[in-house]
């Protein structure tokens, strides 16, 4: 009961930030405060470019539509290092990298979570697209790791078994 | 808002590797507590990276990531003493940065 009116809120949200961010200025109206003081040299980070709509979808096609605005194909050059069996859900070490020339993105998505999409980064020029980190999955899931090169999306997959679930 | 960034760069055949450890709760917004109450979501949505003020890598990162988030990627050049930087933003709209040189 509790668990549906946390999510109605969670939605809308995401969509003031993507509407924010498309607005520009608004973005600052959307969250007063937060955005306000003095921005140091290093802080970087830009919430505005989150792409919150990508990251609230719930099937791997519409996130990647979303997110790239393309489907991929299968390619053995995409490569993703994971478990076959995941005791601990809540930290399963996921690598992902690839031998195709100028990767400008690479995201990783398990298929069976709430949300699809887990993370995606962006390759600039000189950074390799082999990227390690962990990731929380709900249940035995598939794992699709998807790079970009030359515009094109390719992707791998993977079963991984989660013998105690990463999402309460 | 004792946000914690542990950041390790070190340099070996003109490709600099990065190790990042964020200290962070990243609630998915699934979890109840101890009182059967949702926890909020409360996630990093944005990481960025740099080496000497230009990006080396941009994260965008969903609920699904773990908690206090591990990092380690490697770009082309950088050399020792070199300043890198990592800073992140999330959903409540909190950040922070920390900023460290190549080993």
């Amino acid at each position: 009961m509790t668990h549906i009116p946390t999510m109605t809120k969670f939605s809308p949200r995401r969509r003031e930030l993507l509407l924010g961010a498309a607005a520009g200025a608004a973005a600052l109206a959307v969250a007063p405060g937060v955005l306000t003081g003095t921005a140091q040299a290093a802080d970087v980070a830009d919430a505005a470019s989150y792409p919150a709509k990508a990251f609230a979808q719930t099937t791997e096609t519409a996130a990647l539509k979303m997110m790239y605005g393309a489907a991929p194909t299968h390619s053995a050059d995409v490569k993703m290092g994971a478990p076959d069996i995941a005791e601990n859900g809540a930290v399963v070490p996921v690598t992902v990298d690839s031998s195709l020339p100028n990767v400008t993105a690479v995201a990783l998505l398990a298929i069976d979570n709430p949300f699809t999409m887990a993370a995606a980064y962006k390759i600039p020029a000189g950074t390799n697209p082999g990227i390690s980190s962990r990731l929380k999955l709900a249940k035995t899931t598939k794992v699709v790791a998807v790079a970009q090169s030359g515009g094109k999306l390719y992707s791998t997959s993977k079963p991984v078994k989660v013998t105690l679930g990463g999402c309460g | 808002m004792a946000h914690q960034i542990l950041i390790h760069a070190s340099t070996a055949g003109g490709v600099t590797t990065v190790e990042a450890l964020v200290k962070h709760p990243m609630d998915s917004g699934f979890v109840k507590d101890k009182a059967g109450k949702i926890i909020p979501a409360h996630y990093i949505e944005v990481i960025e990276f740099t080496h000497a003020g230009k990006v080396v890598l941009t994260g965008y990162w969903g609920p699904a990531v773990s908690k206090n988030p591990f990092i380690k990627f490697s770009f082309k050049g950088g050399k020792s003493g070199d300043p890198i930087g990592v800073s992140w933003v999330d959903n409540k709209g909190e950040k922070a940065n920390v900023s460290s040189n190549i080993m």
